[in-house]
C-alpha cells in the first residue's frame, strides 16, 4: 500500500449529480414556500428546502472526508458489505415503532374516553388515526423492510450493495417522506384515502425514493456471486415492484396548483373506490405480507440453524400468493355500488388465498423440525414462530370475513379492527421484532443481545397485550354487528346508534389496556437494543482482530 | 359499450382463465421437476452459509 502516488481524488458522478439535484430542489422549494397557498404547505416546502440544503452539505462534506478510492467490493476475498444504511434503518424502525404504538394507545384511549382529544384539532381522532397507521405500517414496518432487505440481499448474493450515495438516499429519503406525511396529517393535509393519505408532492417524492430502492435492490441481485436468487429476495422484489405500481395507480392525481397541497384524482366515484381498495388490500398483501414473508424465509432458518423445510413449497407459495392477492381488493366493498360480480370475484380470490397463505405458514413452522427444543431456550426464535402462527390465524380469519354473508355482519365493526391487529401486532410486528433482535448483534458485531431475559419479558407482555386486544375486539365487533341489525317485532331498529357506542365502552377499555402492554413491550425492546449497542459484549472475531492485547490481559 | 363489455368479459373468462391455469402449471412443473432437486436442496441452505 505505497502512498507514493496518491490517486487523484474527484467527485463521482453520483456525488456531483445528487448534490446539484438537491441544490435545485432547495431552490424550487424556497420558491414554492414563498408563493404557497396555505401556511401548512409553506411549512412543508421549507422542510424540503432545509433537507435539501442539509443533503448538499452532507454530500460535499462526505466527499472531503472520504479517501480517494471508494470502498472496495471485497476485502481479502470476502464481500465488503455496506451495512451503514442498514444500521440506520434498524434504529429508525425501533424509534418509529415505539412512537407509532404510543399514538395507537392514545387513540385507543380516546375511543374509550373522548375527552382525551383535549379539544384540539391537532389531537383529534381523525388526524391521529392516519398518524398511527402510517407510523406503524410505513415508518416502523417500512424501515424494518428496508433494513432487512438490504441486509438479506447482500448476504444471500454475497455482494456489496450497489451504489455509494443511492442506499443512503433510499433510507434517508424514505424517512423524510415519513416526516412529511406525518406532519401533514397533524396539520390537516390528507387525501382522505386509507393508507394513501399523503398528498401529491409527498407521493412524488416517495416515487423517486422508491425507484432508487428498486434500482439498488435489482443492481445488487445482478451483481450476485451466487447463481441462484434466494426465495427471500423474490419476495422482497415482489414487494418493491408491486408497491411501486400500486402507489402510481392509486395516486394518479392532478394538483390544483404547484403552490397548493390539494390534488384531485383523475377518476371518481366507484372507480376511485375500486382502485383505492385494489391499492389498499395489496398494501396488506405486498407490504405487510410479501415483505415480511421474505423476513420469515431468511431469519427463521438462520436463527433455527435449519434449512427451509421445503424450498419447492416456497416457490409455489411465492407465485400463487402474488397471483391471487392482486384480485382480492373488492372484498372491502361488499354491498356497495361496486358491481356484484366484482364483489364476488374479490370474495372468491380471498377464499382461494387461504391455501398459499397456509402453505407458507406450514413452510415457516416446519423449518423448525429438528430444532423445536430451541423454542424453550431462545425467546427471539419464539417471537418469530409465534408470528408465523398469528400469520396462519389471521390469513384464515381474513378469507372467512371476505365471505359476503360473514361480511354483512363484520363490516364496519370492530371485528375488522381486531382482525387487522392480529395480523399487524401478531404477525408483522412480531416477525419484525425477531428480525431486529437478530440484526442488532449481527450489525454491531456483538456476541449476543444484552439481555435475553428482557426479550422473554417483551414476548410475554406483548402476547398478553395482543390477546386482550383481539379478544375484546371480537366480542365488541360481533356485539356491534348484531345490535345494528336487531329489529323489534314491529320492524323498527331495536337500538339507536349511540346505544351501540355505549355498549362498546368496556371493550374499548380492555383494548387500550392491551395496547398499553404492547407499548410496554416495545419500550423493553428499545432499552435492550440500546444496551446491546452501547454495552453488549463484542463478538469474538472482531475483538481478536482489533484488541488482541486486551483479550490476553483478561 | 355492451358489445365491448361482452367481448372483454368473454375474453377474461376463457383465455384469461386458461392463461392463469397455464402459469400455475408451469410453476408446478418448475418447482416439482425431479431434475431440480439438488439445486433446491442447496438453495434451502443459503441462509446458513457463512462467507
Amino acid at each position: 500500500m505505497a502512498q507514493a502516488v496518491a490517486p487523484s481524488k474527484g467527485m463521482t458522478f453520483g456525488e456531483a449529480g445528487s448534490a446539484l439535484a438537491f441544490a435545485g430542489l432547495a431552490l424550487l422549494s424556497i420558491i414554492i414556500a414563498a408563493k404557497a397557498y396555505t401556511p401548512e404547505y409553506a411549512f412543508h416546502a421549507y422542510l424540503f428546502a432545509a433537507a435539501s440544503v442539509a443533503s448538499v452539505f452532507a454530500i460535499v462534506n462526505r466527499y472531503y472526508e472520504r479517501p480517494a478510492q471508494l470502498p472496495p467490493q471485497t476485502i481479502g476475498g470476502k464481500p465488503n458489505y455496506n451495512m451503514g444504511p442498514v444500521k440506520f434503518a434498524t434504529i429508525a424502525s425501533v424509534i418509529w415503532g415505539v412512537a407509532g404504538f404510543t399514538i395507537g394507545l392514545l387513540i385507543a384511549l380516546q375511543l374509550a374516553f373522548p375527552a382525551l382529544n383535549f379539544d384540539t384539532s391537532w389531537l383529534s381522532f381523525g388526524r391521529m388515526r392516519p398518524l398511527h397507521t402510517s407510523a406503524v405500517i410505513f415508518a416502523f414496518g417500512g424501515n424494518v423492510l428496508i433494513a432487512s432487505s438490504f441486509y438479506v440481499v447482500q448476504r444471500t448474493c454475497r455482494a456489496r450493495m450497489v451504489g455509494d450515495i443511492a442506499p443512503w438516499f433510499v433510507v434517508l429519503g424514505y424517512n423524510f417522506f415519513i416526516v412529511i406525511a406525518g406532519t401533514g396529517y397533524l396539520l390537516g393535509i390528507t387525501q382522505g384515502k386509507e393508507y394513501a393519505e399523503p398528498e401529491w408532492y409527498a407521493d412524488l417524492w416517495l416515487t423517486i425514493v422508491w425507484v432508487a430502492y428498486l434500482l439498488v435492490f435489482l443492481g445488487t441481485i445482478m451483481r450476485r456471486k451466487e447463481p441462484h436468487i434466494y426465495v427471500a429476495n423474490w419476495f422482497y422484489l415482489a414487494f418493491i415492484l408491486t408497491i411501486a405500481v400500486l402507489h402510481l395507480g392509486n395516486n394518479a392525481t392532478i394538483p390544483v396548483s404547484i403552490f397548493s397541497p390539494k390534488s384531485y384524482i383523475v377518476w371518481s366515484g366507484v372507480q376511485d373506490a375500486l382502485v383505492q381498495w385494489w391499492y389498499g388490500h395489496n398494501a396488506v398483501g405486498f407490504f405487510l405480507t410479501a415483505g415480511f414473508l421474505a423476513i420469515m424465509y431468511y431469519f427463521i432458518p438462520k436463527r433455527a440453524e435449519r434449512p427451509v423445510y421445503s424450498y419447492r413449497l416456497s416457490i409455489i407459495h411465492f407465485w400463487s400468493l402474488i397471483f391471487m392477492y392482486i384480485w382480492a381488493g373488492p372484498h372491502h366493498l361488499h354491498y356497495t355500488a361496486l358491481p356484484d360480480w366484482a364483489q364476488t370475484l374479490g370474495m372468491v380470490f380471498s377464499v382461494m388465498l387461504w391455501m398459499p397463505s397456509w402453505g407458507g405458514m406450514i413452510n415457516g413452522l416446519m423449518t423448525l423440525s429438528g430444532a423445536w427444543d430451541k423454542l424453550r431456550t431462545d425467546p427471539v426464535l419464539r417471537l418469530m414462530v409465534v408470528s408465523v402462527a398469528f400469520y396462519g390465524m389471521s390469513t384464515f380469519e381474513g378469507p372467512l370475513m371476505s365471505v359476503k354473508a360473514v361480511n354483512s355482519l363484520s363490516h364496519y365493526t370492530d371485528w375488522t379492527i381486531g382482525h387487522v391487529h392480529s395480523g399487524a401486532l401478531g404477525w408483522v410486528a412480531y416477525v419484525s421484532f425477531g428480525a431486529i433482535y437478530c440484526l442488532v448483534p449481527w450489525l454491531w458485531n456483538k456476541k449476543e443481545l444484552y439481555s435475553m431475559k428482557a426479550v422473554s419479558w417483551h414476548f410475554w407482555i406483548s402476547t398478553l397485550g395482543i390477546v386482550l386486544y383481539i379478544s375484546s375486539m371480537w366480542v365488541a365487533g360481533i356485539l356491534q354487528g348484531l345490535m345494528w341489525r336487531a329489529y323489534t317485532g314491529l320492524g323498527f331498529l331495536e337500538y339507536s346508534f349511540i346505544e351501540t357506542v355505549e355498549a362498546m365502552h368496556p371493550f374499548y377499555v380492555i383494548r387500550a389496556l392491551g395496547g398499553a402492554l404492547f407499548v410496554a413491550g416495545s419500550l423493553i425492546m428499545a432499552w435492550n437494543v440500546w444496551k446491546t449497542i452501547s454495552a453488549g459484549q463484542e463478538a469474538e472475531e472482531l475483538s481478536h482482530a482489533t484488541q488482541p492485547a486486551l483479550i490476553a490481559a483478561e | 359499450m355492451p358489445a365491448a363489455y361482452k367481448f372483454f368479459a368473454e375474453f377474461a373468462q376463457t383465455w384469461g382463465l386458461l392463461y392463469f391455469v397455464g402459469v400455475f402449471l408451469t410453476v408446478l412443473i418448475y418447482a416439482l421437476a425431479p431434475s431440480r432437486k439438488d439445486r433446491f436442496d442447496a438453495a434451502s441452505r443459503m441462509p446458513l452459509q457463512e462467507d
